[in-house]
């Protein structure tokens, strides 16, 4: 299937990604023909088979499970230790309340 | 001693009879691989304080008459997508330059437990995507054996730092085929373990329904008995496998006589005639050693990069999400708003590849598209898996090519996403079914550039895999 200028930049919106006029243009005709090759899965009648999430194994439903057991955290000073800004144990960001 | 031929099991002799130490040779390996690394940008960054602490520990061990671990002393170079406490982790990223991760992925713990010496961190494609390793925001990575050349993807640099002898044995990540194709285009082993097999605790994730650690060696045995470290259910990874791990080592020198091997049809018709020569090549020493050959068929093969691509974006644009300029490291400058500064952040810091799959992903998984896309892929990779299921009730190995054609040139396909995709296709089947698959070295092209052999086996039969690499690899003499 073909994709428009125009989905492609409300994809981007949807994505959170800034793309520059230039590379709209790229990524509209870039992207056709990687979903026009994709349409080749219609070929296929699927529709008697599940769908495969994960690979699963054989395994007890509970088998997963442990011992609720207290561990120490991280702590918030590592978990900082990489933000792009960070004040008072918390990440900061741009203000998001006007008042 | 020779420093790019180290095997295992050399290393553990010169240990053994004091020739040298662990911490001797851990600095003659990062003087090596400072001096080498030039040559193809394999290694992103090392570790040297790192490294000798780890070699001490070693020599304090051998000192105090502790039985050596089966890594003891052994230089290894771990891909750039797994994390390593205080060790910068860049995934190959502008947006996670200055990453310092706060915690050990446990492969990482388990293979430094094992006595193992990580010299530094390996180049790759950005957040593992690509077939190249164009895509890492630090430059490509050179192939060793021909420097105008693509050492494969994404698992790049990790293929190259053990085929150019910087490192015995290499740790990397493998999705749609990101360590075999490296394997395969540097002429070293690389293998893609069981899904599951290994836990992906501290793995970034990209895909997490595809997504594999699994290492490279130059020899069947170093990279069996470096699976063999890292393997085995972790807590702190919900899909690792709780299925006892073997000792993959011990069974290598076993027969294969009678092994039943098919030889899926799909997967020879689209071969470069020097590829496919190789491959043939190979099986008819399989043949020799008493292997059964036969043809079989593995119908919905040209159905798997569309099934692949849609998934592994789908994923992928869920996993990249968290990169928004709050946690991590980078944040763009110019934006005013919250809004502004994820956008321009993550427009601004992911590369081409990586946006175009985030786009992919976000596309397919959109209101509307989502049945004709994902759930149809995942039905699809259902096929896909039964066709292995089908073809296991009658091989016991399945042999194949790994890629199409050798290392192709660097910027010769980095324009055409599409046409670098289509180069999966015998790689990514295996990942969707999740089955153990490896690339062998079964020889070189008239100019010179390595093929692979791609052995497949059932879910968690990765002994028989080694146990046939291991004979062929015999047989060959190399």
């Amino acid at each position: 299937m073909k994709i428009t200028e125009t989905e492609v930049r409300y994809v981007a919106d949807l994505a959170n990604l800034r793309l520059t006029d230039e590379e709209v243009l790229r990524m509209t005709a870039e992207l056709s023909s990687v979903l026009e090759h994709m349409d080749k899965l219609n070929e296929l009648d699927t529709s008697d088979v599940p769908p495969m999430a994960q690979v699963l194994y054989e395994a007890e439903e509970t088998a997963t499970l442990r011992p609720d057991r207290e561990k120490p955290p991280l702590g918030a000073e590592a978990a900082l230790a990489n933000a792009p800004q960070a004040g008072a144990g918390h990440f900061k960001v741009p203000k998001v309340i006007e008042r | 001693m020779d420093i790019a031929s180290l095997t295992i099991d050399r290393i553990h002799e010169g240990l053994r009879q004091r020739e040298f130490s662990a911490a001797e040779l851990a600095q003659a390996a990062l003087a090596f691989a400072e001096r080498e690394n030039p040559r193809t940008n394999a290694y992103l960054h090392f570790a040297p304080e790192r490294a000798l602490a780890a070699a001490r520990r070693v020599d304090q061990q051998l000192a105090a008459g502790e039985p050596p671990g089966k890594l003891a002393g052994v230089p290894i170079a771990v891909k750039d997508v797994i994390v390593t406490k205080g060790l910068r982790t860049t995934c190959g990223s502008r947006l996670l330059a200055n990453y310092v991760p706060p915690y050990d992925a446990t492969a990482v713990e388990r293979l430094e437990a094992a006595g193992g010496v990580i010299l530094g961190k390996a180049n790759c494609d950005e957040f593992a995507m690509g077939s190249s390793n164009e895509n890492s925001a630090f430059g490509p990575v050179r192939n060793p054996v021909a420097p105008d050349r693509v050492p494969g993807g994404s698992s790049g640099g990790s293929a190259a730092v053990v085929a150019q002898g910087t490192a015995v044995v290499s740790l990397g990540s493998d999705t749609g085929g990101s360590i075999r194709q490296p394997a395969s285009f540097c002429g070293v082993v690389g293998v893609t373990p069981t899904y599951g097999r290994v836990s992906r605790f501290g793995l970034v994730a990209f895909a997490s329904s595809l997504d594999h650690i699994g290492p490279f060696g130059r020899n069947v045995k170093d990279a069996a008995t470096l699976l063999e470290v890292i393997a085995g259910r972790d807590e702190r990874d919900a899909t690792s496998a709780f299925a006892p791990v073997p000792l993959y080592t011990a069974s290598l020198g076993e027969s294969v006589r009678g092994m039943k091997i098919g030889l899926p049809k799909e997967y020879f018709a689209g071969l470069a005639s020097e590829t496919g020569d190789l491959i043939y090549g190979a099986v008819a020493q399989l043949e020799k050693l008493g292997c059964q050959v036969r043809e079989i068929s593995l119908p919905a093969t040209g159905y798997a990069i569309a099934c692949y691509y849609i998934i592994c974006t789908a994923e992928a644009s869920s996993n990249l999400a968290r990169y928004d300029g709050v946690r991590y490291t980078w944040r763009s400058p110019q934006a005013q708003s919250l809004i502004d500064m994820y956008r321009q952040t993550r427009g601004d810091g992911f590369g081409a590849e990586c946006k175009r799959r985030i786009m992919l992903g976000t596309y397919v998984l959109s209101a509307g598209y989502y049945d004709a896309y994902y759930l149809k892929a995942q039905k699809v990779r259902t096929l896909i898996a039964r066709d292995f299921q089908n073809a296991f009730a009658e091989v016991d190995a399945i042999v194949a090519p790994v890629s199409p054609s050798p290392a192709f040139k660097i910027g010769e396909k980095i324009d055409d996403p599409l046409e670098m995709y289509l180069s999966d296709i015998y790689t990514i089947t295996g990942d969707l079914a999740g089955i153990p698959c490896m690339s062998v070295p079964c020889g070189r092209t008239a100019e010179g550039l390595p093929v692979g052999m791609q052995i497949l086996c059932n879910h968690f039969q990765e002994a028989a895999m080694f146990r046939l690499a291991a004979a062929y690899e015999r047989a060959r003499g190399s």
